[in-house]
């Protein structure tokens, strides 16, 4: 199964992800200050960040470029999971927090509450922090996709209703007495494991996890889509009703790719958080999910990789460009809205591979991004 | 004690007649002057003066801020600086001079010269001739329910012409009964007159006699308290009932526009928000001219606005059909994706030109204020939106079943390739239906003006509420719109009181979520095979 995932492409992926893990850090943590080698250490963060939406805009790519759900709301899950990590980053300050108190987090003390709500137990152990990183987005996925693939919604209501889902998770977590943080979110991290978030070695630490998982969830979407459920998939994408007349159970493999993605989702919020340093609500808005579809079509859908470069590139665009002309950034992200689905349905990569196809007059990869035959 | 005697006998006889010799300044000064008793009558004798200012004077001292200069035996008003004390004329209210607390003596009054004092100024508004400060007394009277007002309120009721005042006096004596030592049935009787009005004061009054010693008029109180009650919820199920109307309204208007263009092309437009966002500016640009050049016009505002807007949100939406959407057909994913970036270019365009700030946008005369039924406000710019987006709808309506293109849209919703087979344009239609809807959203905004902030982000935060209504509703035709809209307005305005206005939000969200299980495609979906596409 391994053996078939590996493919150059793969291979050259993998091999990328983990030089990125020695050397980035080296750069930082090594190199003389001042030299042309050296990184800063805020550009440590800044790349484990760019890695996380990299790993979020695959979980993406997994659902719409290789089964055709397009969720509009799966910041939802990367929010679900970044919270689940703050949670226990939050239990960790312990007593060091601005009212000192042991057990409870300030924003608690601040509103006067007296203990700690119920689903604030066990987050003192990383390890349920983890499991409930993988769990939370998971179950809400399945509840989610259970109720929604069973009544067969497709196509734009799907969408939709995907972003009442994480709209409604927006106003509800805004919430002060919800006891997550309100409208403040969940900040003022102190440490992870002992090891103190500010200093450059945690902050290395945490971007080679960031590149690790990113290499693991990108392996294990490459084995999901070379099996033989990732072929189902693909005839599911293209013709639903088709599969499903051929005797395939079209919202189990639905219902199973899509708690795969919320979870990998959830991962990568799990790691997003203690590199930026805050959780707040603003994760769960729709804009944002929606943002996260502009990185994959941008890369190109379908296939993989694309996802990986359409996160790092847009957002590397959007760190360069709000630094040159701040907030009309935002004209340049309608645009490219507009101009990737008009002009660049298959994305960079896929643009890129259709030209090398068209030297070598190989027949294309189908992505999907072109109208299929009818069902 | 016969001197004493003589003494009181003499100033019982001789102080009213000298009172109502006396002008109120000379009253002033004798404020100070005995004891308590004394005060009492020189307290009635200024209110039975009839000067405009004794009022400010008697408030003064009921308020503890009446003072005597020791210097120069002056009676002065006070208010307190810090330490000091700033001084004023009782009468003119010019300021004096600033003394110390030592240099000046305070006029003393007790809780019966409290008394006295309330019941003269309650007596002197009660007679005033203006009939607003009588029907304020009448309140006033209410809110302390003093006994010792009974006679006065008698001697007004006599002498009021007044329908309106005369039955606030009356309740007022009714409140100042409860609080007498008066026979039972006295008290009854002033239970069912205060029953007919049932708001807080009187039922705090009741509450109190329902909890009081004597049975039988506690048992009268209990009674009149429950049919309180249930006037209260009636009352409170018909304001939900018209507040979850008003709010249907607004979402339908957002909405119609969507579900149109969603019918027939099958497409969601994601900068529907920012459509009636444009009508909204619209709006406001319309009243900065009109303010500049022609304020007398203001009235007209909205309907100058109305046309404009429908014609600016239309244009700019057929812009979008004909340059985006009629390239992605087939694609209604990308299409979403590409309206999206429109949506974002729009917002930021609006903030550049404008500015991020609320705008202001004025109600006009006509739709300002608002009028009771019953125990219900009904706001006038509510009640102008309701209707107006009746009428829109009313149109929208004709233009579909009564005009050619209406019939085309239809065609095209139903079956394109029929539709298409038949010789109708269906890209052509499609642009119009664009720009209809567009022109609706730009309708909306106008009416949205009137409720709502106009900001860059007024688009965002109704097109979550747009697509629900859209989905819940189905797009077969615009009844759907209709219903959806003004069953999601009324089931979230009745959630609110329980769950409070975000609660509310999040559990008509889930429900619609839980609702598109069992109907896919909405209430009023579409029947055919056709429709699957």
């Amino acid at each position: 199964m391994i053996r078939g995932a590996l493919d150059l492409r793969t291979k050259g992926v993998l091999l990328v992800l983990i030089a990125l893990a020695v050397f980035v850090p080296a750069a930082n943590l090594y190199a003389e200050q001042g030299s042309s080698l050296h990184l800063p250490s805020f550009a440590v963060a800044l790349f484990g960040k760019y890695l996380c939406y990299a790993l979020l805009a695959l979980s993406v790519d997994l659902i719409w470029g290789y089964c055709g759900i397009l969720s509009l709301g799966h910041g939802a899950f990367f929010a679900l999971g970044g919270y689940a990590m703050g949670m226990h980053l939050m239990r960790e300050i312990g007593p060091r927090g601005v009212y000192g108190d042991p057990v409870l987090p300030d924003f608690m003390v601040f509103l006067n509450w007296q203990e700690l709500p119920w689903f604030w137990y066990g987050f003192d152990q990383f390890w349920f922090a983890c499991l409930m990183v993988l769990l939370v987005p998971g179950t809400l996925a399945f509840i989610f996709g259970w109720f929604a693939f069973r009544s067969r919604v497709t196509g734009v209501y799907l969408s939709i209703i995907t972003q009442a889902m994480t709209y409604a998770l927006l106003l509800a977590f805004f919430r002060n007495d919800m006891g997550f943080g309100g409208n403040n979110g969940l900040t003022d991290f102190k440490d992870v494991l002992g090891f103190d978030l500010r200093s450059d070695n945690t902050r290395a630490g945490l971007f080679v996890a960031s590149a690790l998982s990113l290499a693991v969830g990108y392996l294990i979407c490459r084995i999901v889509v070379t099996s033989r459920a990732g072929k189902v998939l693909v005839s599911v994408r293209d013709a639903e009703s088709r599969a499903r007349f051929l005797g395939y159970r079209v919202e189990g493999y639905k219902l199973f790719v899509f708690v795969l993605s919320a979870m990998l989702a959830g991962v990568a919020g799990a790691l997003y958080v203690p590199q930026v340093g805050i959780i707040n609500p603003g994760e769960f808005s729709p804009a944002k999910s929606i943002e996260i579809v502009i990185w994959v079509a941008v890369g190109g859908r379908g296939l993989l990789l694309g996802a990986v470069i359409g996160a790092i590139l847009v957002n590397v665009a959007k760190t360069l460009l709000t630094g040159l002309i701040a907030e009309d950034w935002i004209f340049v992200l309608g645009a490219m809205f507009v101009c990737v689905t008009l002009f660049l349905p298959r994305g960079v990569l896929g643009g890129l591979d259709l030209l090398g196809r068209k030297v070598s007059k190989a027949p294309a990869i189908p992505t999907g991004a072109k109208p299929q035959a009818a069902e | 004690m016969l001197l004493r005697l003589l003494t009181v006998l003499f100033f019982a006889v001789c102080l009213p007649a000298y009172a109502a010799a006396q002008s109120l300044e000379e009253l002033i000064i004798e404020l100070p002057e005995g004891k308590y008793d004394d005060r009492a009558k020189v307290i009635e004798a200024i209110g039975a003066t009839g000067d405009a200012r004794a009022l400010g004077v008697l408030e003064a001292l009921g308020a503890g801020a009446l003072m005597q200069v020791k210097k120069t035996d002056a009676v002065v008003r006070v208010e307190k600086d810090g330490k000091n004390f700033n001084t004023f004329d009782p009468l003119t209210g010019d300021a004096i001079e600033t003394l110390k607390k030592r240099a000046l003596r305070k006029i003393k009054i007790n809780n019966k010269l409290r008394r006295v004092i309330a019941a003269t100024v309650g007596s002197m508004t009660l007679m005033s001739p203006d009939p607003e400060r009588r029907m304020e007394a009448a309140e006033q009277a209410l809110k302390t329910g003093d006994p010792e007002q009974i006679s006065a309120l008698d001697a007004a009721i006599a002498a009021e012409q007044d329908d309106d005042v005369k039955e606030a006096f009356l309740d007022a004596r009714a409140a100042a009964v409860m609080n007498a030592d008066l026979p039972v049935a006295e008290k009854i009787a002033a239970i069912e007159r205060l029953n007919r009005r049932a708001d807080d004061q009187v039922l705090s009054i009741l509450t109190a006699a329902a909890n009081g010693d004597n049975a039988e008029v506690a048992v009268a109180a209990t009674e009149a308290l429950e049919a309180a009650e249930n006037e209260r919820m009636f009352w409170g199920f018909g304001q939900n009932v018209w507040y979850g109307l008003s709010l249907g309204s607004v979402l339908m208007l957002a909405a119609i526009g969507l579900a149109i263009s969603f019918g027939v092309m099958g497409v969601i437009n994601m900068a529907h928000g920012e459509l009636v966002m444009l009508g909204a500016y619209t709006t406001f640009a319309v009243q900065e001219v009109i303010r500049a050049s022609a304020p007398e016009m203001f009235g007209w505002s909205l309907v100058i606005a109305a046309p404009l807007a429908f014609l600016v949100s239309g244009s700019v939406g057929v812009g979008i059909e004909r340059g985006i959407c009629r390239y992605l057909y087939g694609r209604p994913l990308e299409t979403l994706l590409a309206t999206w970036g429109v949506s974002l270019i729009l917002q930021q365009a609006v903030r550049r030109i404008f500015g991020p700030t609320n705008k202001e946008v004025g109600n006009p005369d006509w739709m300002s204020g608002a009028f009771e039924l019953g125990q219900l406000t009904i706001t006038y710019n509510r009640l102008w939106i309701l209707l107006f987006a009746l009428i829109v709808f009313a149109l929208l309506l004709m233009v579909l079943k009564q005009t050619p293109m209406g019939l085309q849209m239809r065609a095209v919703t139903q079956n394109r390739r029929m539709a298409e087979a038949m010789g109708i344009r269906s890209g052509w239609v499609d642009s119009m239906t664009f720009g209809l809807g567009a022109g609706v959203a730009g309708l909306a905004g106008v009416a949205l003006s009137q409720i709502d902030n106009v900001s860059p982000n007024l688009g965002q935060s109704y097109i979550v509420d747009s697509f629900m209504v859209v989905v819940f509703g189905g797009v077969g035709n615009l009844w759907g719109a209709l219903a959806g809209a003004f069953s999601l307005g009324i089931v979230n305005k009745f959630l609110e009181p329980y769950a409070g206005a975000v609660l509310a939000k999040v559990l008509v969200l889930v429900f619609i979520i839980l609702f598109i299980q069992r109907r896919p495609r909405g209430l009023f979906a579409l029947k055919g095979r056709a429709v699957e596409q």
